[in-house]
Order: C-alpha cells, then sequence, then structure tokens
C-alpha cells in the first residue's frame, strides 16, 4: 500500500475542487486532487447545455467546455490528479489527516496531508427521499441518471415522460427529452413556485408547450414491469385534495426533486453537519469543525450557477493556503439567518476582511429588501428586484462594513429578507 | 447458475416449483442425495418472489405455540442457521430481539409470550424491566414499562439467503430453470409432465410445489387439492445506515391477532428496516406502496423509537405474504400421487425454511423416494469478498490480483466492479439481481450514480443488446431507444 504526502488533499475533481485546488498550488503547496471518475470536471460532462460561465468567462459556454477550461489550467500547473480513484475514509490522525482510496492502476493509497479541502459535491433525492407511494416498475429515473444516459452514453430513457419536481435538472431535462423526439406530458411541482431557475422555466417549459402543475402531489406511481403512469392531486390551502385527483399515462418518470451534499465521508469523520443546508458548519476560512478540513461548492450547500460554485471554491483554497501559512481568523462574527432566509453561509465571518455571504430565500417576493443587522442595529440594507427560494442570493460584506462598528466579541450578524 | 433450456428429453427425479427460501431449501438438502434434481422458478431470478420482501428475521420462537407444526419448524430452522452461514456465507447475525411494552396490559401479553417460549424451550430468554429494556436498547422510548428479549433471534439477507443456497445447489447437480411457468401437468406412466407456460416441458417422478403466492394454482393445474391462497401485503420503510435511530436488536412491539406488528429491524448490512403493515389484498402481485399506510409504519415505529426520522428514508418497498390458514400446509397430497404441497408458509418462513427442508425430504421419502447420500456432497459455497468488508491492505491485495477490485461503481455501499461481474457470472442478469446479489443500486442514492455504469458492465459480460436489459424481467426494460 502507497503512501504519500502533500500539504493538501482536494477530494473531488469537479469544478469546485480544481478551483480550490489551483488557488492551494498557486500559493505554493503541494496539491493532490482525488477523482473518482475517468477524467476531471464532474457533473458538467453531461451538461451539454449551455448558461455555463457567464460571471467567470463572460461568456455563455456548455459544461464540458467550463470543464476543459478548468482542466486546462490545472494540467498546465503541477497539481496531481488522480483519477478513477474512490475516497474510502478520511481520518484525521492529530495535526495530519489521511485520505485512503484506491483505483484500478495504483490500488489502495493513503495520502497524507495537512490540510483537506472537501469537494465532492451533491446527489440527487430520490423517489424514496421523498416517499411516493406506488408500484416499482422500470422507468424511474433521477433526471441526472436520465441526462448521463441521453448526453454521454446514448440511450434514450423512455418516450412519454413526466417530471415530478421542476428542479433545474429536471427542467433542463423536459427540453432534452422534446428535442430527441419524446413527449414530455407534465411537469408536476409542491411548491406553489417553481424550484427551478426562470430562465429554465421559460426556455425548457413555455417553449415547448410542457404543462407545469404548480402545487401538486404525485400520489402514486403504477405500472407493474414499466411504469404505467402516475396520479397526481392538487394542494388547497394547504390541504390534498384527493377528489380531484387524476392521472397522466407515462412510460417514464423523471424525479427532479432537490440535492443533498454528499457528506458522508465528512461525517464519519467528525465533520460537523448543518441541518439546514445538509453541509458541514464552516467558519470564516470555510474551515469544517475539523481543524485543516476545509469545504467548498455543492458540498457546503447546494449553488444555482457552476461561477458561484469556483468563486467560493477559489476561496476556499486561498484560506486553506493561508491557515497552512499559519495564519487564523482574529476574530469571527457569528451569522444567522433571520426572517424569510433559509440559511447564510457561511456562518462566521471575519470583520478585518471583505466577505461574501450566499444565502437562500424562503419566499417569492418582488422589491425585497436585504435588511442586515449587527447585534440587533441595521448597518445595511441592499434593494432586491425579485428575490425566490431557488436563487441563490449573494452579499459582499466588507471591512468597511463591520469594522468600524464597535462589534462585542461574540458579536452576531443577522440578515434577513422583508 | 444454469438459466438452461428444457427440451422434451429432460428427465428428473424431483421437480421443485418455486425457487423462493423454500423450494431453494429443499432443493439443497435433496442435493445432497443422487437424484436428478429441478428447481424452476417463472421469475428472471431466484428469490424474487415472496422471499425478497419481507423483515428478513430468524425468529426467538416464542411467538407461536408448539401445537402448530409452524412453531416446531420455526424453533428447529432458528438452530440451524448458525450452521448454514459457516457453510453458505450469507449475511446472518444473531442480535437479538426484544418485544417492547408500552402499556401495562401489553406487559401481561409480554408474560404470555414468555411463558409460550419457555414451553417452547427457548433458550436465554428473559423478562426485562423498564430498567433493563432501556439498558438494552438506549433509543427506546420513555414509555416504555419493560418487555422479553431472546438473545438467540437473528437477522438474515433473506435473498442472499436464498441466493446461496440455489449456488449450494447448483454447485451439487441441481438444475435451475428460470423464467419457466408451470403452467399444466399430466400424469404418464409413473411420472408428471409439467409443461411451461411457453411450451417447454419436462419430467418428473416426484413433484413439490411450494409456489408461494400461486401455490393454489399450481396444485390446480395438478388436478390435485382446491385451496385458495390469499395475499397480505407488508409495507416497509428502509432507512440509512447513518440513522440516528439504530437498535442494536430487532425491536417488537406487542403483538395483534393478525401479526406480529410493525418492527424496527437493525439489518446485517447496516440500513433500519420498519414495517410491516398487514393489509390482505385482492392482487396477488401488486406490490405497491400507499400514503397511509406507509404514515401509520413511521407512526408506529416512532412510538417505540422516537428518533426515526422521516429524512432517514431511503426507499420503501411492499411484499406479500402467502396466507392459507392458521397453519402451514405441508403434506403428500391426497388426491394425487408424487406430489408435496407446501402452502400458506407466510411468518416465520424464512426462519422455519431449513427445517422445511428436512421435512419435506422426509415426507418424499415416506412417499416413495429412494435417498441415497452423494459421498462427494460439499456443503461449501465458495466465499466472495466484499470490498466493503475490507480493510485497506486485504484491498490492495484484491485489486493486485483483479484491477476491477479497484473500481468502485456503487459509492454508497462500496460495491466494486468485479463484484458486479462475480454477480453477472453466478447468473444474476437483471438490474434487480445485482442490486439482491451486491447491494449495488440498494443504498441512499438508490442507483442514482451506479445505474448506468451496471448497464454497461452487463451488457459488456452478457453480449445483451441494450433492448435487452430488465429491471427484473419480462416487460421490466430499462432503456426504450437508441441516439
Amino acid at each position: 500500500m502507497k503512501e504519500l504526502s502533500y500539504d493538501a488533499v482536494v477530494i473531488g475533481g469537479g469544478a469546485a475542487g480544481m478551483a480550490a485546488a489551483l488557488e492551494l498550488e498557486a500559493a505554493g503547496r503541494r496539491v493532490a486532487v482525488v477523482e473518482r471518475e475517468e477524467r476531471l470536471g464532474g457533473i458538467l460532462g453531461q451538461c451539454v447545455h449551455n448558461g455555463f460561465g457567464l460571471i467567470e468567462f463572460d461568456e455563455e459556454l456548455t459544461g464540458p467546455e467550463f470543464a476543459e477550461r478548468f482542466e486546462d489550467r490545472l494540467s498546465a500547473r503541477p497539481i496531481e490528479a488522480f483519477l478513477g480513484c474512490t475516497v474510502l475514509e478520511l481520518e484525521v490522525e492529530g495535526e495530519a489527516k489521511v485520505v485512503s482510496c484506491v483505483s484500478r492502476e495504483r490500488g489502495v493509497m493513503r495520502l497524507r496531508a495537512q490540510a483537506v479541502v472537501l469537494a465532492m459535491g451533491c446527489r440527487e433525492r430520490n423517489r424514496g427521499n421523498i416517499r411516493i407511494p406506488g408500484s416499482r416498475p422500470a422507468g424511474v429515473y433521477t433526471a441526472g441518471l436520465a441526462q448521463r444516459l441521453v448526453n454521454v452514453e446514448g440511450y434514450v430513457p423512455g418516450k412519454d415522460v413526466a417530471i415530478i419536481g421542476s428542479g433545474d435538472i429536471g427542467l433542463i431535462m423536459a427540453r432534452r427529452m422534446s428535442w430527441i423526439g419524446c413527449n414530455v406530458h407534465a411537469v408536476v411541482e409542491i411548491m406553489p413556485y417553481p424550484s427551478g431557475l426562470t430562465r429554465n422555466i421559460v426556455q425548457c417549459l413555455r417553449d415547448f408547450d410542457i404543462p407545469l402543475y404548480l402545487s401538486h402531489l404525485t400520489t402514486d406511481i403504477y405500472g407493474r414491469d414499466r411504469v404505467e403512469g402516475i396520479e397526481i392531486a392538487p394542494i388547497e390551502n394547504g390541504a390534498l385534495v384527493m377528489e380531484k385527483a387524476f392521472k397522466i399515462p407515462c412510460d417514464t418518470v423523471l424525479l427532479s426533486v432537490g440535492l443533498v451534499p454528499e457528506n458522508e465521508l465528512s461525517r464519519k469523520a467528525g465533520v460537523s453537519i448543518n441541518p439546514m443546508t445538509n453541509g458541514p458548519w464552516v467558519d470564516s476560512f470555510l474551515m469544517t469543525s475539523v481543524p485543516g478540513v476545509f469545504a467548498c461548492g455543492n458540498v457546503l450547500h447546494v449553488h444555482d450557477l457552476v461561477d458561484y460554485v469556483v468563486e467560493e471554491s477559489r476561496r476556499a483554497g486561498r484560506f486553506a493556503a493561508e491557515w497552512l501559512a499559519g495564519r487564523r481568523p482574529s476574530r469571527e462574527l457569528r451569522v444567522k439567518a433571520g426572517a424569510n432566509v433559509r440559511y447564510v453561509a457561511p456562518g462566521r465571518i471575519e470583520p478585518g476582511r471583505d466577505n461574501k455571504l450566499y444565502l437562500r430565500s424562503m419566499i417569492v417576493k418582488n422589491d425585497a429588501v436585504l435588511e442586515v443587522k449587527l447585534d440587533g442595529k441595521p448597518i445595511r440594507s441592499v434593494k432586491k428586484g425579485h428575490v425566490q427560494p431557488s436563487e441563490m442570493i449573494t452579499i459582499a460584506l466588507g471591512a468597511a462594513d463591520l469594522v468600524a462598528l464597535a462589534a462585542q466579541p461574540d458579536s452576531t450578524l443577522e440578515i434577513s429578507i422583508q | 447458475m444454469g438459466g438452461g433450456a428444457s427440451g422434451p428429453g429432460d428427465s428428473f427425479d424431483v421437480a421443485i416449483i418455486g425457487a423462493g427460501v423454500c423450494g431453494a431449501n429443499i432443493a439443497r438438502r435433496l442435493s445432497s442425495y443422487e437424484l436428478d434434481v429441478a428447481l424452476i422458478d417463472k421469475e428472471a431470478d431466484v428469490s424474487f418472489g415472496v422471499s425478497k420482501a419481507n423483515s428478513g428475521i430468524v425468529h426467538g420462537g416464542f411467538h407461536h405455540n408448539k401445537k402448530y407444526l409452524k412453531a416446531r419448524l420455526e424453533i428447529q430452522g432458528a438452530m440451524m442457521f448458525d450452521r448454514l452461514k459457516a457453510e453458505l456465507d450469507f449475511p446472518f447475525a444473531r442480535c437479538g430481539i426484544v418485544v417492547v411494552a408500552l402499556h401495562e396490559d401489553e406487559m401481561r401479553a409480554v408474560e404470555q409470550l414468555y411463558s409460550q417460549g419457555v414451553e417452547n424451550g427457548v433458550i436465554g430468554i428473559e423478562m426485562c424491566s423498564r430498567e433493563r429494556m432501556l439498558e438494552l436498547e438506549p433509543r427506546l422510548s420513555r414509555d416504555a414499562l419493560g418487555g422479553l428479549y431472546a438473545p438467540g433471534g437473528g437477522i438474515v439477507e433473506p435473498y442472499r439467503f436464498v441466493f446461496s443456497l440455489v449456488e449450494s445447489a447448483v454447485k451439487n447437480g441441481v438444475r435451475v430453470f428460470k423464467d419457466w411457468k408451470a403452467a399444466s401437468a399430466r400424469r404418464e406412466g409413473e411420472a408428471w409432465v409439467i409443461l411451461a407456460e411457453d411450451g417447454r416441458s419436462l419430467r418428473a417422478r416426484y413433484v413439490v410445489n411450494c409456489a408461494g403466492l400461486y401455490a393454489d394454482e399450481v396444485s390446480r393445474a395438478f388436478g390435485a387439492e382446491d385451496f385458495s391462497i390469499k395475499g397480505r401485503k407488508g409495507e416497509y420503510y428502509l432507512l440509512d445506515k447513518l440513522t440516528r435511530a439504530k437498535p442494536d436488536r430487532v425491536v417488537f412491539p406487542v403483538p395483534t391477532s393478525i401479526s406480529k406488528g410493525m418492527l424496527i429491524v437493525p439489518t446485517v448490512e447496516g440500513t433500519v428496516l420498519i414495517g410491516p403493515t398487514a393489509s390482505e389484498v385482492e392482487g396477488k402481485d401488486d406490490c405497491s406502496t400507499t400514503r397511509s399506510e406507509l404514515e401509520t409504519i413511521l407512526r408506529s415505529a416512532r412510538n417505540m423509537i422516537p428518533d426515526i426520522s422521516e429524512t432517514d428514508v431511503i426507499t420503501s418497498f411492499a411484499g406479500i405474504r402467502p396466507t392459507l390458514g392458521e397453519d402451514y400446509y405441508i403434506e403428500a397430497s391426497g388426491l394425487v400421487p408424487a406430489l408435496i404441497q407446501v402452502a400458506g408458509i407466510q411468518s416465520p418462513g424464512l426462519t422455519a425454511s431449513p427445517a422445511i427442508g428436512e421435512y419435506v425430504k422426509d415426507l418424499l421419502k415416506k412417499a416413495g423416494l429412494r435417498l441415497v447420500e452423494k459421498p462427494d456432497w460439499d456443503p461449501f459455497i465458495d466465499k466472495m469478498p466484499r470490498t466493503r468488508e475490507l480493510s485497506g491492505y486485504e484491498l490492495d491485495a484484491l485489486v493486485e490480483s483483479d484491477p476491477a477490485y479497484g473500481e468502485v461503481v456503487c459509492r454508497c455501499e462500496r460495491v466494486t466492479e468485479a463484484e458486479i461481474v462475480e454477480a453477472i457470472r453466478r447468473g444474476h442478469t437483471t438490474l434487480d439481481g445485482i442490486k439482491y446479489f451486491t447491494r449495488a443500486q440498494m443504498g441512499r442514492c438508490q442507483g442514482g450514480f451506479c445505474t448506468y455504469k451496471i448497464l454497461k458492465i452487463l451488457m459488456r459480460e452478457t453480449g445483451m443488446g441494450w433492448d435487452e436489459i430488465t429491471k427484473h424481467g419480462r416487460g421490466s426494460t430499462v432503456l426504450r431507444g437508441e441516439l
């Protein structure tokens, strides 16, 4: 069994992992990236539609193109990328962390490092997670699996499709399935508003005349060997109205019902998880509860744009490099989600420095106001033309915003939406 | 295991109809004698009927009175599992069983179960005070008043048990016919000729009917006894390995008159199973789950372990138990010759099944079948490494010998390509067959990440086209076109 040593090991070679690794290397650190697939880029490889890179590259790229640009940057630098290599375990041995991983070519390796960056991304919620009753026939896929089958493997999972959940991958797949000649009969959403980006509702559903059933619950998936249809019923005033239930015949069900950060490895290593995001609790350095273990991208919280993932992950890479150089946050403020805010990440910021926060609204509202309070006192308010849960909100809080204020040692910053 | 075609020349001493846990045990038991045995099943793989979806419990021997055949077989069968595990390498553990009383009158019912257990000769059974109960299972509700503890009870992966039994039987000469639905039968001289739905046929001197939910139809096809098997559906939830609500032992409520109630089962593979419900159903193949029943499971399970959270649910499923009367019906037919009926094997069928194998062997002997022991009978099957159970050093050595052990296909349950290939080579060529054999697609992502990889391996290893890949045989094709 091989043992290798690095300054930092990045787990996951998607957009997050690559961005973090590049920053660590730029700071002069010896870095290894461990990726379970045979190539870098993560899920971007199957996202052949465009819309990636508007912020990062100021142009519209497809997923594979976006990934390729980062791969090129990575391969130009002395960064070790272990491909086809699955991490088995992350252990903390005193100051050091040991990442055990296995691959075809190298067998089991133990990679030792002072810092580890978690960048494993997320997985799709499935039928069991949202407890859709019914039979268990062939033809029920998560939207991401269907996307893989169509875009990479070249197979058509089914011809007559119903999509449960209006997440972005589901919307993208509604369009993709229509393009390859399938009939998409419905997109069914339990909430009164779509859970995907507005641009996807317009470009993927309206342009194809695909009906969107808001406030509808899927009450049954039926069919013995292969899916024969689903039954859905409206939710009115919070109650399911079974008398109005109706059937939608189809041979395929795609599920786009949310994403969950993949933190089983983190949990087993002792990292504390925030139940609101299912990602690790992190401080102003994007460092988890285990010193020297950092987290970024969709393993920290689910982002809606890869551009945001990259931005956050760069910071995680830089913070990890600073931490390796011995710097620690001088003082931190706790960040709290206030009214109408689902969560704010990270949960701590350092007042003496420029900070960037990501948050998600719990409400749909036009002309909303983002209120920032420090120990109950309003310090900033930002007007937002429109907020909705599916669109992540970013806010930058610079040193100027915070440092001038005579904050107490255990001050709390609260962000709410009014 | 061969899924071989049968021709008119195929002639057997014994044909066993139904490759569930009873058929598999009978086949394996008979494989130790100089006999030609056929094990046939209408499904695409063995264990795809009643045996695939149940609680996976080796019962504690206190639920039924000894006057019933099922109780006697349960007690005998339960004691056979340790040896079977040593020979057949399937997941089994004697984790123990507790029955929890939440009210005073439930405590009285527990006392009755205890007396019955003592009467049945259950080893180590004890009555528990509240303190003892909470010491054994600290996650139990604070409302627990006490209960019963049977340390010999256990847990088993039912399909893996069947797979191992069938593999052992095949190793010792039994032939398996899958996708072979026995539709009719006639006597020809001293033998039965069984005709499949698709026109194939085989001859057998003796026939064992252990067709589970369809034992009544098979009996009628042979012109034997007319009885009616009713389906009783049980719905379950499966919880993630990382749930905080995992008990160390199987937790039973106090039973009702129709069922043993909804249990909380820490499975051998580390997940937690809660259920089953019990509802009479019309259609015997309706394994659908329902909203209301699933709510009942959560409520009932939380009564015993309040930490059970719906966010831990990774999947739900239903199984159907074949019910006939109060007791099992295991006898030689009184109407036609050389037919042994094994019907109505509901709970504790899995526990009793090894003893049913013995019992049916004896019935066949009584009916005139000559049993001559094979001198070279091999009770052991080849143990297969499971990546998730290995240390880093062990896995490293394996990858050296077969690099496919370095390719993790299923991340949630840590299943490598080598294990998928092994499943296919052992005859499991549907997505569900591979799932039951390896656990790939069985974890928290439920196949979201690995299904396409398994499809590709399956096509490569079997030469099947994309349109031939199914979830569980018949019309359950997975793909509908190619781009």
